[in-house]
């Protein structure tokens, strides 16, 4: 089952590049999908963040002393203002364990 | 000689989009341990999925309890923007050798064609550029199964204590530092992420590929409404 997953997810990825790479040559696709492809990170990340964070272990909506939102938020200025990937997640992660911790 | 300076071109062009590639892998390595899955699966996902958002999505999915097609479907969503990147370098590649784009392809990801984009742009005439990509994509997929493995040894010594599960949406949120300023953007990530909460229980695991093709459609509505006002 896991194994099977992996080999489809795997040829899949493949073939989204191959087929494309050669067979949709840019200049002669529609703009509109070329648009909404760059629309991607933002539509499906989001969906993987937020239940990280607000959700606890049994996927019940955590809000109150939850220490994963005020990392998170403290995550976000220093990402949304550095645009450094690295330095995000280190924030994210030291403020993390600063709150659970001390 | 001209193939080898262009593979190293390449290789070296791509170095500084690999910075936060190394974290992301041995994160990726280290989760796969902690969601319970065996070294040699974990790997398996660096070495035949390959595609780093993806696999976290798969692992997460799969070991959440979700159904093959769910974890698939998910997967192949996260994956989908690939299909911008091959088709924006088709005009280049696409008269190559079965052989060469079957390789070209397995490696292209966003950090390649990153840097691969811009030099084919300026060397348009240059026969041999997919030289540069053969070496931008293999540097990264090198250095993506070493951190990997990494991880994945780093993954079996750390205490769960360190509450090392946080660093996946840690890691999506350093992933569109660049969209949150953008209003359209902003938009989606608000409607995807509220739904992706609402949704997380909705049968089968599908809040991702639920919140997902809502907040794409509402992208398509957007670039409808702005085709209307211009």
């Amino acid at each position: 089952m896991i194994w099977y997953g992996i080999f489809i997810s795997g040829v899949l990825n493949f073939l989204t590049k191959f087929l494309s790479l050669s067979y949709f040559d840019t200049s002669q696709m529609n703009p509109k999908v070329k648009q909404i492809l760059s629309y991607v990170p933002s539509a499906v990340f989001p969906a993987i963040i937020f239940p990280g964070i607000f959700l606890d272990a049994n996927g019940a909506l955590d809000l109150e002393n939850n220490p994963k939102i005020l990392a998170s938020i403290i995550a976000l200025i220093v990402g949304v203002f550095s645009r450094n990937i690295i330095a995000t997640i280190l924030t994210g992660l030291a403020s993390y364990w600063f709150i659970i911790f001390i | 000689m001209i193939r080898s300076k262009l593979f190293f071109k390449g290789s070296f062009d791509v170095l500084p989009l690999l910075i936060p590639v190394v974290p992301f892998g041995i994160i990726l390595g280290a989760i796969g341990i902690e969601l319970g899955f065996s070294p040699i699966e974990t790997f398996a996902t660096s070495f035949i999925i390959f595609g780093g958002a993806s696999q976290i999505v798969f692992l997460q999915l799969l070991s959440g309890g979700a159904s093959s097609i769910i974890t698939i479907g998910s997967t192949f969503v996260v994956n989908s923007r690939h299909f911008l990147y091959g088709a924006s370098l088709s005009e280049y590649l696409n008269k190559q050798p079965i052989g060469w784009r079957i390789i070209l392809s397995y490696l292209l990801t966003d950090q390649a064609y990153a840097v691969s984009n811009i030099y084919f742009d300026k060397n348009k005439v240059n026969d041999l550029k997919h030289f540069y990509l053969l070496g931008s994509g293999f540097t990264l997929w090198i250095v993506w199964q070493i951190c990997t493995l990494v991880g994945i040894f780093l993954g079996s010594i750390v205490p769960d204590e360190l509450g090392l599960a946080y660093t996946i949406p840690l890691t999506f949120i350093a992933l569109l530092v660049n969209y949150f300023r953008k209003l359209d953007h902003l938009i989606l990530i608000l409607i995807s992420g509220s739904l992706s909460v609402l949704l997380y229980n909705a049968p089968l695991k599908s809040y991702i590929i639920l919140s997902s093709f809502t907040a794409l459609f509402i992208a398509f509505l957007i670039i409808i409404f702005r085709k209307g006002k211009n």
